[in-house]
């Protein structure tokens, strides 16, 4: 679970709604797959609320290591029509 | 004939082959040729070898290693090609060929030529193959895009990006993406984003060129680059129509731009009902899994209350029966009693000991009787016997003999004489006295 994709996880989601909506599991085998459902639905959720709103130029230096620098869409970027 | 002869000028092998050099050398300095590559090979040293030819002639043809590098393509079999050069004669063979210094493909550009051959090259050593391909991750924690950080391009995928998903965060690499240190610079940028390793997904887009702008993209390097980039790349170059190198070496292929933006950034809001459904799905599941349980469990506890019930009634009817059991018991113990002590009363009553009581009180009555009887009898026997014994005496002829009277028999019959009409005159007659008898004659009657 440590690095669970937000893909592998929706897809496990969905495997186990599958099998719990085929209805053919026990009780308890249920119980523990809905807990892992839920587990899993939370993981979703919170990857997808997981939200930096970020962007980052990268510059390599004349050193050439590499910095981080603010991206601002509303400056040159659009203004300089050339691609 | 003679006049041959006459004017006869006879030619070493080299000197003849000299003349020809020379005529040909100076005739040919520089020429253009077009025609068919065949019989192509290059040998140790490097230098490509092969034929040029037509429907009609052929000629050898030779390029050295340095111009071949030149080259945007390859030469290869099969090709047509417009070529500069000059007429050469190699004089230990005998054999004339053409130096060329220049080549191109005759009608498909040179560019053209040497992207398809690049293509062909890279598929052949299995750069395009699915089996390479990752699969673009459906949520990618950070995009990275190579791109121009300026223009249209970049601003579209920002816009489309934040649109979908926003707050997705995104990092930029900025390149050029045309002239002559594009391709280095966008296969540098590729290994930087692989060495940082910070983002799920590449971009690596550029708007739409003519082929030379998007040469950059039809180079090998670049091919390279995107092969051996450990985290997926979707290229999006030029138009919807344009296939470069690039498209054909990344995990998948935009359109364009925006396309790739939308391919790499999901809708967040699908993503998010989608995940809501499925965890009301989960939820209704295991509450409806929960319902089917309990009812099951409460028609089993019905199954189960009933052979209890059972059990109860069961009980109660063995204690009815029970009680009914032990009464009869009683009752019939008391009618058996009852009838011993009838059927031992009447035992007793019918002892033979009673009746022979009874029979011994009888027989003490018959005995009594007996005796009463035997002795009223005897008393009146004798009593009878004394009567009849005075009757007897009484009537005892002999008595009355003695009192003077007789009795007349008839002789010799003997029969007692009681009337005189019973004998006759002269009969004799037997007359008994008390003391003798006398005989006696009837002289009248």
């Amino acid at each position: 679970m440590a690095k669970l994709s937000f893909e592998k996880a929706l897809e496990q989601l969905e495997q186990i709604v599958r099998e719990m909506e085929s209805g053919e599991l026990s009780l308890e085998t249920s119980l523990k797959k809905f807990e892992e459902g839920i587990r899993l639905s939370q993981f979703c959720s919170q990857k997808l609320e997981e939200s930096e709103k970020k962007i980052t130029l990268l510059l390599e230096q004349a050193n050439g290591a590499i910095k981080e620098t603010p991206f601002d869409l509303n400056e040159d970027a659009i203004s300089d029509p050339q691609r | 004939m003679q006049e041959v002869n006459s004017i006869k000028k006879v030619y070493s092998v080299s000197e003849l082959t000299e003349k020809i050099k020379l005529l040909l050398e100076e005739e040919f300095p520089i020429v253009w040729v077009f025609g068919e590559i065949s019989n192509f090979r290059i040998p140790s040293s490097g230098h490509s070898y092969f034929t040029l030819k037509d429907r009609f002639a052929q000629i050898s043809a030779v390029m050295f290693k340095a111009q071949t590098r030149n080259l945007k393509f390859q030469l290869q079999d099969g090709m047509s090609i417009v070529g500069l050069g000059r007429i050469s004669l190699y004089e230990p063979r005998g054999a004339y060929q053409i130096i060329l210094e220049y080549a191109e493909p005759k009608g498909a550009g040179a560019l053209q030529v040497a992207f398809e051959q690049l293509k062909r090259r890279l598929a052949e050593e299995g750069l395009f193959d699915s089996i390479h391909k990752s699969i673009i991750p459906l949520l990618p924690g950070r995009v990275c895009v190579i791109t121009s950080p300026t223009g249209a391009v970049i601003r579209d995928i920002l816009n489309i990006v934040h649109r979908r998903c926003p707050g997705l965060p995104i990092e930029i690499l900025p390149v050029s993406v045309q002239g002559d240190t594009a391709a280095e610079q966008i296969s540098k940028a590729l290994a930087i984003a692989n060495l940082r390793a910070s983002s799920d997904v590449i971009i690596l887009a550029r708007g739409g060129g003519s082929l030379e702008d998007l040469a950059p993209f039809n180079s090998e390097v670049v091919a390279r680059a995107i092969f051996a980039s450990r985290i997926p790349v979707v290229s999006a170059i030029g138009h919807e129509t344009d296939y470069t190198i690039s498209d054909f070496v990344a995990d998948l292929r935009a359109p364009t731009p925006s396309a790739a933006a939308e391919l790499v950034a999901p809708l967040r809001s699908e993503l998010q009902s989608r995940c809501l459904q499925l965890r009301q799905r989960c939820e209704k599941c295991v509450i409806s899994l929960i319902q089917r349980f309990r009812d099951k469990k409460t028609f089993l506890s019905r199954a189960l209350m009933k052979p209890l019930k059972q059990v109860q009634e069961l009980n109660l009817r063995s204690d009815d029966l029970t009680h009914r059991l032990q009464r009869m018991l009683r009752f019939h113990m008391q009618q058996y009693n009852a009838r011993i002590r009838e059927t031992r009363h009447r035992i007793q009553y019918n002892s033979p000991m009673n009746h022979l009581n009874e029979l011994r009180y009888k027989l003490n009555n018959i005995d009594g009787n007996l005796l009463n009887s035997i002795y009223k009898m005897l008393s009146e026997k004798s009593n009878n016997l004394r009567v009849a014994g005075a009757a007897i005496a009484a009537l005892n002829p002999i008595s009355v003999l003695q009192r003077g009277y007789s009795i007349t028999r008839t002789k010799p019959d003997h029969k007692v004489v009681i009337t005189s009409d019973a004998i006759n005159k002269g009969q004799l007659l037997e007359v008994e006295l008390y003391q003798g008898k006398i005989d006696v004659s009837v002289i009248s009657k």
